[in-house]
């Protein structure tokens, strides 16, 4: 290996002749410094692409939107939030642990924290997967009618049907949302407005809203993308461990993926509050 | 770990997946088919940073080829009043994928792409960047995003089951709400962007590390030629300002395919909002097309008048200052669009203060010029041409930011000939001139200095008859991206597309000798020009697989010539 010179060697021409024999480099030498700074980077990027959204959802909160998205923040379930919020915290928590275990040599705790670390993230999609689908459940969704009514009005609907759903196999009846009863048969009108509140199909929503909810499932989608990016990375880690590849000597790795767990955690430390305690 | 050998890196190797190389090279040795594949995995498999740069540089020639034919189909387009040879519907695909292409396949990646990948490593004295699987997965990313992009021209349908032409219009800066409506594939080409946006921020990613961590010994922050600020200060806003674009253009992806509102004022978005968010990235964008062209050119001026660059710090603060600045004057872009008169004076003041770093850089390569012993050999007449168009572009853009010019002339042509001097004068010129500068050493042979310098005298009085014409026809009030004009401007348009063909049969010249002396040209030596910087200095020529054949020493600065007073 050769050694690099110093600034006293570059003048020392003796020196110099007698290197260049046998001069190669060491391009198998992994950079930890290197590497830690390239993830940094690597962050830095994630922190500006949800700092653009968390731009624009600063221009439509303090914008004309400010009391419609406090309304509409009110439908969020707190309580899911937090717990999920809980859930993260620990996450980071249970990460750090395995980087110090790796650390220190112990390959089952490593695998022990690493395992927790991945069961707590699937525990938050879980929590996600039942706030996103309770939110469906009342009809708030991306594309839904009532998003289209915020768009065309209620009176254009089969309008809207025409122009948006026609192609894509959905009769008229399904895309309204007709409500049937428990046999089956539709219901009418006055069945219709005894349902309550949340069910009601044609409950419409005012454009803040919509926004609110469209900038809600956009940054909670992308953030549990995120997410499950980092559950791919941990199980990669904890394979990587097992096989005995990653040890305490380049525990780099490891360290690595902390770091970008604990960013996917940070991020949500933001939206929680945006989002769920705004009302 | 392996010993440096006297071989070129043409004639060696680094790839990834060795054992498959391995297999296809023991099946190649009875099989010419297997040695064909071996011989691709060199290069579609190499973690070498100089085999990327030469895979870059020939997708990019190949995007610009084509999407110099698209700029001509719309001269052409123009050379009569009314309708030609292509609809308005054929016209608006032809002039969003000029633009496409040009900005996001050719410009942005453009230097930093091509010479960053190739020279960065050698001239801060590196055996290669710091990820270079990274590398090599930055230009996979690259080439998805082009061929999302190429396909987009040809897949889907207009939506009552007929097929028909649907490649993206609307142009490439994919304004809510057009983009939103619009049923031709803009989706597919905003999901292309989005991905060559991620190329470039692992590209910058990889140089700044590079930068921080691997310069030889000896080389210290103001050791490093300019052309590397450059790369760095790039590097920077590629990193940082990337990301909103990406996000940006996601949205209106997300938007088109579940439609959440966020862009459409149908459904309570704020379409300004997209604009917004779409410059603070585009803006700096134009400062990641220029910078590294302002290092190449430095580097080049400073070798062909052999004096030390004028003023080497305030040209590295300037280079800094203009990445930073940049950050600051995105809405000058949106003057018309609805803005508070506070706002527009603020983003006014800023613009006409990024132009201060810029105007600094001039004069420091003027008073490199001055009493330099000035030898005009291709690179240099390209890289004059660079300051020399730049001016122009950068005099025709303060113009454009004083708020009443530029409410006047807002989209019209004269804004199309500023965008085009200082994109196509300023970054590709430079590359030009980058690419006559370097050749020698990443193909070890010489061009044809006769063709190049026809070559470029066709294409330098081409270009400013071309752009030229478009500001005068935009200060006589033709508005931009329109299919049809009114007669009285039949001439001027005239004159633009007979500038056109010159620039395009100068065009044809220089890629024509460069391309033929790769196999005719005479062996060049290694340092053809007498340049200081270590890729002149101490690397053959081509340079070896890790780059020096012994370990690189820093002796004397980059810009020390002899008998300088400094």
């Amino acid at each position: 290996m050769s050694s690099i010179a110093t600034a006293n060697e570059v003048n020392n021409q003796d020196h110099l002749e007698e290197e260049e024999e046998d001069f190669h480099f060491d391009h198998n030498h992994t950079d930890y410094e290197g590497a830690k700074l390239g993830v940094w980077l690597f962050l830095f990027t994630e922190l500006v692409l949800f700092g653009a959204m968390f731009l624009a959802l600063f221009v439509y909160t303090t914008g004309e939107y400010g009391a419609e998205f406090h309304e509409a923040g009110k439908s969020l379930k707190v309580m899911m939030g937090a717990g999920n919020t809980l859930v993260l915290l620990t996450s980071s928590l249970t990460m750090v642990y395995a980087i110090t275990a790796l650390q220190k040599g112990s390959k089952y705790l490593t695998l022990l924290w690493l395992g927790l670390t991945i069961a707590l993230a699937l525990a938050f999609m879980v929590v996600k997967y039942f706030e996103w689908t309770g939110k469906f459940k009342h009809h708030i969704y991306p594309a839904h009618l009532s998003f289209m009514e915020a768009k065309y009005g209620p009176s254009d609907l089969s309008k809207v049907w025409d122009k948006e759903f026609k192609d894509s196999g959905t009769t008229l009846k399904e895309f309204n949302h007709v409500p049937v009863t428990a046999a089956g048969v539709e219901m009418s009108p006055e069945e219709v407005k005894a349902l309550p509140e949340g069910d009601y199909p044609h409950h419409r929503y005012t454009k803040g809203q919509v926004v609110f909810f469209g900038m809600y499932f956009a940054m909670t989608g992308l953030h549990g993308f995120h997410v499950i990016i980092g559950v791919l990375l941990l199980l990669w880690m904890v394979f990587e461990v097992a096989k005995g590849t990653v040890t305490s000597e380049n525990y780099g790795y490891v360290e690595n993926v902390g770091l970008y767990w604990h960013l996917v955690d940070l991020i949500w430390i933001y939206l929680f509050p945006l989002f769920y305690l705004v009302a | 770990m392996s010993t440096a050998s006297a071989k070129s890196f043409y004639e060696d190797k680094a790839v990834i997946l060795e054992g498959l190389y391995n297999y296809w090279e023991e099946l190649g040795k009875n099989n010419s088919f297997f040695r064909k594949l071996a011989r691709l995995h060199t290069w579609v498999g190499s973690t070498d940073h100089k085999r990327i740069g030469i895979l870059y540089l020939i997708s990019m020639l190949t995007f610009f080829a084509v999407g110099v034919s698209l700029g001509f189909t719309i001269r052409l387009e123009w050379f009569y009043p009314g309708e030609q040879f292509i609809n308005a519907r054929v016209y608006n695909s032809v002039f969003t994928l000029h633009g496409i292409i040009m900005i996001f396949l050719f410009v942005i990646p453009g230097i930093p792409a091509i010479f960053g990948n190739f020279f960065l490593p050698i001239v801060i004295g590196a055996a290669d960047v710091s990820f270079p699987r990274l590398n090599l997965a930055s230009w996979y990313m690259f080439m998805t995003g082009a061929f999302l992009a190429a396909i987009s021209l040809f897949v889907g349908s207009t939506g009552d089951g007929s097929l028909t032409f649907v490649a993206p219009d609307g142009g490439w800066t994919f304004y809510a709400p057009y983009s939103l409506q619009s049923n031709s594939n803009v989706g597919l080409a905003v999901f292309a962007a989005f991905i060559l946006g991620f190329s470039s921020i692992f590209t910058g990613l990889n140089f700044i590390t590079t930068i921080h961590r691997m310069r030889v010994e000896g080389m210290g922050w103001y050791d490093m030629p300019l052309f590397v600020w450059g790369l760095y200060a790039t590097s920077w806003i590629q990193v940082l300002a990337t990301p909103v674009i990406g996000i940006t253009l996601a949205l209106i992806g997300i938007e088109r395919l579940f439609g959440v509102g966020i862009f459409d004022a149908a459904m309570g978005g704020d379409p300004v909002l997209y604009q917004h968010m779409f410059w603070i990235y585009s803006h700096p964008a134009v400062y990641v097309m220029v910078i590294p062209g302002m290092g190449v050119v430095s580097e080049i001026i400073a070798v062909f008048s052999q004096r030390t660059i004028f003023g080497y710090k305030s040209m590295v603060f300037s280079m800094m200052g203009i990445a930073f600045v940049g950050y600051f004057v995105w809405a000058h872009h949106m003057f018309t669009s609805g803005m508070t008169e506070t706002s527009m004076i603020v983003f006014s003041f800023l613009t006409f203060f990024v132009a201060v770093p810029t105007a600094v850089k001039v004069f420091n390569w003027l008073a490199t010029l001055y009493k330099g012993s000035i030898q005009l050999d291709p690179p240099m007449i390209w890289a004059l041409s660079f300051v020399f168009l730049f001016s122009i572009g950068g005099f025709t853009g303060l113009a454009l930011g004083m708020i009443n010019i530029d409410i006047a002339v807002h989209d019209t042509l004269y804004v199309v000939g500023h965008f085009h001097y200082t994109m196509f004068g300023g970054g590709a010129v430079s590359l030009f001139a980058g690419l006559h500068y370097w050749y020698p050493k990443m193909f070890g042979r010489m061009y044809n200095f006769f063709y190049a310098y026809v070559g470029w005298a066709l294409f330098f009085v081409g270009f400013n008859t071309l752009y030229g014409s478009m500001l005068v026809a935009g200060i006589m009030g033709m508005p931009r991206r329109y299919h049809d004009y009114l007669p009285e401007f039949t001439t001027i348009h005239q004159i633009g597309t007979v500038g056109s063909v010159i620039m395009i049969f100068g065009l044809i010249i220089v890629f024509g000798n460069l391309f033929i002396s790769l196999f005719s040209g005479k062996k060049a030596e290694d340092n053809p020009w007498m340049g200081k910087t270590l890729e002149w200095d101490q690397a053959s020529t081509p340079p070896v697989l890790f780059n020096f054949k012994k370990q690189p020493r820093i002796n004397h600065g980059p810009y020390d010539y002899e008998g300088e007073w400094v």
